[in-house]
């Protein structure tokens, strides 16, 4: 095994997702690293979403999937993990639209914990402050943690997002465009909550934006109609891509 | 030619609300034809006396009673089974020509004739199972009349929470069971209930199935298996046998009541249940 596999928090390998007849994703194989931003770039279409789906098994959920090939958290194949919660609680998942569950903030941040048991009280507001304080939502809201989430503008709303699935304390967290719907000065709120994370987590990140995969990302993917052209450096795949297609793509000459 | 979207506008407007207004003001005029004929009768010896000489005189208690339990007894049976199907429909199942088959059922029994129910149900409950004329076999027939309408309220309401809720939950590592119980019923829950209130409504009014399930005992019931009459039972008999038209009126003026008080009270345990459930 050499020192990539070594430190690779996930590994993919020969990954195909099939939607009926529809292939989203077909034969792709590369590795998330231990601590990175694993940033994926492709357009509409490009299998990105069905590759994070995979990760975690959320892709299971839609009727008439099939998926082939293996991944592997911590050198053990996903599939073979008999508890689909468990594993979903290691790798979490932050979704393209800010969705706050219609209720408190607090309700929402504990939302998860609680699944699993019962929070005692100073145990619920150290792990609310904590998820919050991570996610950057701490000091604009701290005053008033019982008021709903949909009163929270968008770029909040986002942010909350990430402190309820922080709140689980997954090894990884996969962001399915998560700055999509978000102003710029939102979007920079996040992205700088991304760096800080990655210290002790593993992030992968779906993003329609090639220029945030190149702020944010330590490598980065390219996919495109379902396969992976390349995964490297996020520098080199911005200055020196191995394929024409990449360049094509990251100079914005179509897509 | 066209009219000008100003006319049009105009026009539109007038005959929306003159709909609206024939509406209410047939509704009312229901409501207080019934209440006027009715509540100048009723007394409180009419609420709690037994029934006397077929109706021409006492009060109506034991068909109150009747009333009561045998609703008690459908809704009972009928919600929590019907709200249990509506789930595993919308939450359980993958959407094939299976669970079309099922909903295209289900919508064909809830436009079934009551009184096919109540022959149903006298053929199964009074004579086969021998539960005899009785509030439960009542009680059963009426379940099995209003679970499709509790079904299929309820399976709109859940398919109505958006899907994101649930992706959501299950993302944060919820069973599928959790993903229902935390994300979905609380939001479901007033539609669920809108169903079940609508059952409630259709059990009490209801007379085919009851008379021909239940009897028109008008003792009073000790027990599930005593035949008893509800207040629908009742008024229909006196007002159709010209028993006591004063005491039929009566008697409709306090089933009116009886289900504004059940519909107040089910809102209320409703406003109870989702607060602290939703922050809106």
């Amino acid at each position: 095994m050499d020192r990539a596999a070594a430190s690779a928090k996930i590994e993919v390998a020969g990954l195909t997702v099939r939607f009926g007849p529809t292939v989203a994703l077909q034969h792709v194989s590369l590795q998330v690293l231990r601590n990175e931003i694993l940033a994926i770039i492709g357009p509409a279409n490009s299998g990105k979403s069905s590759l994070l789906l995979a990760l975690n098994r959320m892709v299971d959920r839609v009727p008439g999937v099939s998926v082939e090939g293996r991944i592997l958290l911590d050198g053990t194949d996903i599939a073979s993990i008999p508890d689909v919660q468990e594993l979903r609680r290691r790798v979490g998942m932050v979704f393209a639209l800010p969705i706050p569950l219609p209720m408190s903030i607090r309700d929402n941040i504990l939302f998860g914990p609680q699944l699993i048991r019962r929070l005692r009280k100073a145990e619920a507001d150290r792990l609310i402050e904590s998820s919050l304080r991570a996610a950057f939502l701490w000091d604009e809201v701290k005053d008033r943690l019982e008021d709903s989430a949909l009163r929270l503008s968008g770029g909040q709303q986002q942010r909350l997002c990430i402190a309820r699935t922080l709140a689980v304390e997954p090894e990884v967290i996969l962001f399915d465009e998560p700055c999509s719907g978000l102003d710029p000065i939102s979007t920079a709120k996040v992205e700088e909550a991304l760096l800080v994370l990655k210290r002790e987590r593993t992030l992968v990140l779906v993003t329609n934006n090639t220029k945030q995969a190149a702020r944010v990302g330590d490598r980065t993917a390219f996919l495109l109609m379902g396969e992976l052209i390349e995964v490297d450096r996020t520098d080199k795949i911005f200055t020196n891509p191995s394929h024409r297609r990449t360049e094509d793509y990251v100079t914005g000459r179509f897509g | 030619m066209r009219i000008a979207p100003a006319i049009t506008e105009r026009i539109a407007k007038f005959v929306l609300m003159m709909s609206c207004a024939t509406a209410v003001l047939a509704l009312i005029f229901v409501i207080g034809f019934v209440l006027a004929g009715g509540l100048m009768h009723l007394s409180w010896a009419f609420l709690t006396e037994p029934i006397l000489d077929m109706g021409r005189a006492g009060g109506i208690l034991p068909a109150i009673v009747g009333t009561l339990l045998m609703v008690f007894v459908a809704v009972g049976i009928a919600a929590p089974l019907g709200v249990a199907s509506a789930i595993y429909l919308s939450e359980y199942t993958i959407e094939g020509w299976v669970t079309q088959a099922i909903r295209f059922g289900i919508n064909c029994l809830a436009g079934v004739p009551s009184i096919i129910f109540g022959l149903f149900g006298f053929i199964l409950f009074v004579v086969l199972l021998g539960f005899g004329w009785s509030i439960l076999s009542g009680g059963l027939s009426l379940a099995a009349m209003i679970l499709p309408t509790i079904i299929r309220t309820a399976e709109e309401a859940l398919r109505s929470v958006p899907s994101q809720y649930r992706d959501v939950a299950a993302s944060l590592g919820a069973s599928r069971w959790q993903v229902v119980t935390k994300s979905v019923l609380p939001y479901a829950l007033p539609g669920i209930l809108t169903g079940i209130i609508l059952g409630i409504g259709r059990s009490i009014e209801e007379t085919a199935v009851v008379i021909f399930t239940a009897g028109s005992a008008v003792q009073m019931p000790k027990s599930l298996f005593d035949s008893a009459r509800t207040m629908s039972v009742h008024f229909y008999i006196l007002a159709r046998e010209g028993v006591s038209n004063q005491n039929a009126y009566a008697t409709a003026a306090v089933l009116i009541c009886t289900i504004l008080i059940i519909n107040i009270l089910a809102y209320t345990i409703m406003h109870q249940m989702m607060r602290g459930k939703r922050a809106v």
